[in-house]
């Protein structure tokens, strides 16, 4: 009984310390073996060479590490890579079109809502997620939906015209760009 | 930042192969949940499982039900940002999906279950005082057995609860209420978003025609070992009349009934009177409360 038991409990679970796990990135599958506990944002960055998210904190509070998974933005400094098996997720690599920025991208640029640019990244992340639900955002919104980002120079206001000016955009026919993955599939 | 330490990572498909896996595993395994408190462990407080449990890939823990009963079950691996954004929650306790909504950050919110936040046990723990005040009972389960607990006595204390090894917290569960209820959560912090609760106060009320108190509950935040309830203070409210003067009076009984402590985050002496004054702002602000989702830029104003 006890054996049986235990038979139904590994079929039915699957576990390792090296888990493969299948996932769509920025438009590309990827399959490979990773350490379950390596921090998705470590994955990123050192394995997959995607340098664009950052580590601010590490601790999910300046929202530097923000990446979309499953259509919902995150801190991938609080996920492991063992949870990843089936996941889709955008990186700010997957953000502009192939031969063009994306809207927010140039918003940003015009409105001098960049300094180091060491946020941008995760800010823009969190800022096209808003954009996706409510093309229309008021100023309340932009800030409530940017509220897990810090920002350490550039000041809010400009980043907030930023969003507003890019939701304009958007609206007249400056299109959200395909990701670079999708192009490329 | 500390990196975490390998460990070995299951994600069973089956309540039962959870908590079996639980018994079988070494002492050091976790359940896993949306992560946001324990990784936060893992990073800054030294835990280094040797196997993390996944609750996330269990068909039917998450989503949110109405019973034909008129009770509403939660699923304890929905997230706060499905309880802040799901219709029902927002059309019948506009409060609790606001208490969800003020849990961190947006991002936060997509990982951050609603399971995890009472299995924490944290006494600041932003969503438990509104279920308390709706009389919301845990279901549990150890993979054979379900049982149910009241909030009250699931937790035991900062970072402790009644939860036997090997079992499962699977839903929450709100009894059907009254259709004239109404309710109010206030969570005092410096900020206005991404910060702990300082005092946090989470109020229901039905009231007849004529204001009278038909029933009433108090719970509160962050002032005792674990959220609670006022119980002096509601009964005080029976069957009285809410006016100001019977608001601020059961906002003094109450003030007696919490035991904060000083800390970064607050002196004990202005928590115990932000819960008197933060009582008497609740239930007027209840008894004047008009259904519907509340904007994040009201949140616990002063509106009587
Ligand atoms: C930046 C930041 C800000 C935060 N702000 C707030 C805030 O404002 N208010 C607030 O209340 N909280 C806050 N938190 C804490 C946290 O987000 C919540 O407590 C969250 O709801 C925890 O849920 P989780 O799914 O992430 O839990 P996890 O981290 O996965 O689990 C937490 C604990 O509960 C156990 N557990 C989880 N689910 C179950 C289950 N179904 N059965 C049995 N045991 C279980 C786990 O084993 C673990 O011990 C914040 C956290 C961060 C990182
Ligand atoms: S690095 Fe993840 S939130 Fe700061
Ligand atoms: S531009 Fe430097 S932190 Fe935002």
């Amino acid at each position: 009984m006890e054996t049986t038991r235990k038979e139904a409990t590994l079929s039915d679970a699957p576990v390792s310390a090296e888990p493969t796990v299948t996932f769509t990135l920025n438009g590309e599958r990827h399959s490979m073996r990773v350490p379950a506990h390596r921090l998705l944002l470590d994955l990123l960055r050192d394995t997959l060479g995607l340098i664009g998210t950052k580590e601010g904190c590490g601790t999910g509070d300046c929202g530097a590490c923000t990446v979309v998974l499953n259509g919902r933005p995150v801190n991938s400094c609080l996920v492991f890579s063992g949870e990843l098996d089936d996941a889709v997720l955008e990186t700010i690599e997957g953000v502009n079109g192939p031969d063009r920025p994306h809207p927010l991208q140039d918003a940003f640029v015009r409105h001098g809502a960049v300094q180091c640019g060491y946020c941008t990244p995760g800010i823009i992340m969190m800022a096209r997620s808003l954009l996706q639900e409510n093309p229309s955002p008021s100023d309340d919104d932009i800030r409530f939906a940017l509220s897990g980002n810090l920002c350490r120079c550039t000041g809010y206001r400009a980043i907030v015209d930023a969003v507003r000016s890019a939701a304009e955009d958007m609206k007249h026919g400056h299109a959200e760009p395909e990701s670079v993955g999708d192009s490329r599939a | 930042m500390r990196r975490p330490v390998p460990f070995e990572l299951h994600q069973p498909r089956a309540v039962a192969t959870a908590c079996e896996l639980k018994h079988q595993l070494p002492q050091k395994s976790f359940f896993l949940a949306g992560g946001t408190d324990l990784v936060i462990a893992v990073k800054e407080r030294g835990l280094s499982p040797d196997s993390l449990i996944d609750l996330k890939r269990i068909p039917d823990l998450a989503g949110v039900a109405e019973d034909t009963d008129g009770s509403l079950t939660i699923g304890a691996l929905t997230t706060l940002a499905e309880i802040e954004s799901s219709a029902t929650i927002v059309a019948r306790y506009p409060f609790l999906a606001q208490a969800a909504g003020e849990v961190g950050s947006l991002q936060i919110r997509n990982r951050a279950t609603i399971g995890g936040n009472i299995a924490n046990a944290s006494p600041s723990a932003d969503t438990i005082p509104s279920l308390m005040a709706l009389n919301a009972s845990l279901r549990i389960s150890d993979g054979a057995n379900q049982r149910s607990s009241t909030l009250e006595d699931f937790l035991l204390g900062p970072g402790q609860t009644a939860l036997r090894d090997g079992e499962i917290l699977t839903a929450v569960v709100i009894p059907p209420t009254d259709a004239r209820l109404r309710g109010e959560f206030i969570k005092l912090s410096p900020r206005q978003v991404m910060d702990l609760a300082v005092v946090g106060v989470a109020v229901t009320l039905v009231t007849d025609e004529r204001s009278r108190v038909e029933a009433a509950a108090i719970a509160l935040g962050a002032v005792a070992p674990t959220p609670i309830r006022a119980g002096a203070a509601e009964g005080h409210l029976l069957g009285r009349v809410l006016d100001d003067d019977l608001a601020e009076a059961a906002g003094a009984i109450g003030a007696d009934e919490c035991s904060p402590i000083d800390d970064v985050r607050s002196s004990a002496e202005y928590r115990r009177v932000m819960v008197r004054v933060l009582i008497k702002r609740a239930l007027l602000n209840a008894a004047a409360r008009a259904p519907g989702p509340i904007p994040w830029r009201q949140r616990g104003r002063k509106r009587h």
